[in-house]
């Protein structure tokens, strides 16, 4: 795959103008309480989908703000075609189906007080499978490539990752960038020992501090919570394992998913939708369900996964291309593996050409081809809480 | 054949791309330069796992990607495996 053409993808176009590679109708609840009506409604209508979750009640401040950014931003993403939304009362239900409905795509919100759960589901029901009738008959169009936002994150790192994989991944996003493609990287608190190197790598200085104030906030919180120090959870004991031994050594390794060129344009708070062009910093925890659970919500369509001892995640809407260059991992786990690029610690594979073949596997998977994650059911939708509810 | 690699040409270790056996002869090859380096293996390194490619005092620090990730412990030779018991974090 040349670096300097832009390969065209088969991918539906949504009402706002965005583009997805999957057509789910997806059935999301407001709260916990709701779960269960929605996965009746997913068991009642098939090839729809609930997303359960653990909170919604009574969370308050900037930790609800980003409870209903992360919740709307879920329906909203172009990957979804439409969403049935369930809550418990019709307020916030209503705040979520008015937040996605400004996409232009189908919602309809239901709640259960005043009716019971029997009677929503059946309402819900109804909607969903009116839905999915319309949905199934939508058709992929050709699109250029540079339209699939892509978002960046590895798990369960070794050293593997920082010689192989993670630079394949860095590889393929210079070459997005260089297309004009939209991109996100974060992980805030895995860039401690080289956040000097990343706040380098900022478009402009104003832009860099934008980073290290991030940064800073992130290592004051993890200072004022931990109680010995961290060197038992970051690097984590699959880390250890795998031959990682500091922070900074996995810092460094990290950072080589985001190439050599790129410059990234912009911060971006938690499911916070880039405005533009080119690679995005997201203020993410390292958690990967949750790091991806927010890029799903600020709109990317495909992730890139590399893993080294072997993460096994996935998220309900947004496909998580998997790969790895570690040769035990690759063997012993393959069924979660989309590419092996362990040829590269051979010296049988260039990370030009493995760039390549990953650019190569994302054109398939924006195509149809599903990822190793969506054909296991690994549907791994994690909300990130900032602090108690009241 | 290739059993580790090294970064670039300031890092004082080499990463295990194969698992390495104590007293092995092993070859390994620097990825910005593609220069070969043969050193032998003092005890067992599992694959991904560090090997020091110089000796080492406590304090000083162990370069990795061409940077410092962290402060040396214990004493190592060149040849040992270079992990948690002799390398530690200079952050939290």
């Amino acid at each position: 795959m040349a670096s300097t053409k832009t390969p065209k993808v088969f991918a539906y176009r949504r009402e706002n103008g965005r583009v997805g590679i999957r057509n789910h109708v997806v059935i999301l609840p407001l709260d916990d309480l709701s779960n269960s009506a929605c996965e009746k409604v997913a068991h009642n209508v098939k090839g729809c989908k609930a997303i359960p979750h653990a909170y919604g009640r009574l969370q308050f401040g900037k930790d609800l703000e980003l409870f209903f950014r992360t919740m709307i931003g879920t329906g909203a993403n172009p990957n979804v075609a439409a969403v049935v939304v369930i809550g418990i009362e019709p307020e916030w239900t209503n705040l979520i189906v008015e937040g996605i409905a400004k996409t232009g795509k189908p919602v309809a919100g239901f709640s259960i007080e005043r009716f019971g759960e029997f009677k929503t589901v059946e309402m819900a029901s109804w909607k969903a499978k009116e839905f999915m009738h319309w949905a199934s008959e939508l058709r992929r169009e050709p699109v250029n490539l540079k339209e699939i936002w892509v978002s960046v994150k590895c798990g369960e790192s070794d050293t593997t990752s920082g010689l192989a994989s993670n630079p394949t991944v860095g590889n393929a996003i210079d070459k997005l960038v260089a297309m004009g493609a939209t991109c996100s990287f974060g992980e805030t608190s895995e860039i401690t020992g080289a956040e000097m190197v990343c706040k380098q790598r900022a478009a402009n200085a104003k832009i860099g501090e934008q980073f290290m104030a991030t940064f800073n906030a992130y290592q004051k919180m993890i200072d004022d919570n931990k109680t010995d120090d961290l060197s038992g959870s970051q690097p984590t004991k699959g880390n250890i394992r795998g031959g990682l031994t500091t922070i900074e050594e996995k810092a460094f390794g990290n950072l080589q998913k985001i190439g050599k060129k790129a410059k990234y344009v912009g911060v971006l708070d938690k499911a916070e939708a880039p405005t533009g062009k080119g690679l995005w910093f997201m203020d993410t925890s390292s958690a990967a369900a949750e790091a991806v659970t927010l890029w799903a919500a600020a709109g990317f369509v495909a992730h890139f996964f590399p893993t080294g001892q072997g993460n096994i995640i996935g998220n309900p809407i947004e496909p998580v291309i998997k790969l790895t260059a570690n040769p035990l991992t690759a063997k012993t786990m393959s069924e979660h593996v989309d590419y092996d690029c362990s040829a590269i610690l051979r010296g049988e594979m260039t990370l030009d050409q493995s760039g390549d073949n990953l650019l190569e596997m994302l054109v398939r998977t924006c195509n149809g081809r599903l990822t190793a994650q969506e054909v296991l059911g690994h549907e791994e939708f994690v909300l990130t809480k900032l602090y108690e509810s009241a | 054949m290739i059993q580790f690699l090294v970064h670039e040409k300031a890092d004082n270790v080499g990463v295990a791309t194969v698992d390495i056996k104590k007293g092995e002869k092993a070859g390994g090859l620097y990825m910005d330069s593609q220069k070969k380096h043969e050193i032998k293996a003092l005890q067992d390194i599992p694959l991904g796992h560090k090997i020091a490619l110089t000796d080492f005092r406590k304090e000083d620090a162990v370069i990795k990607y061409g940077h410092d990730i962290g402060r040396v412990v214990a004493s190592i030779k060149a040849g040992e495996h270079v992990h948690i018991h002799n390398l530690k974090t200079r952050r939290w």
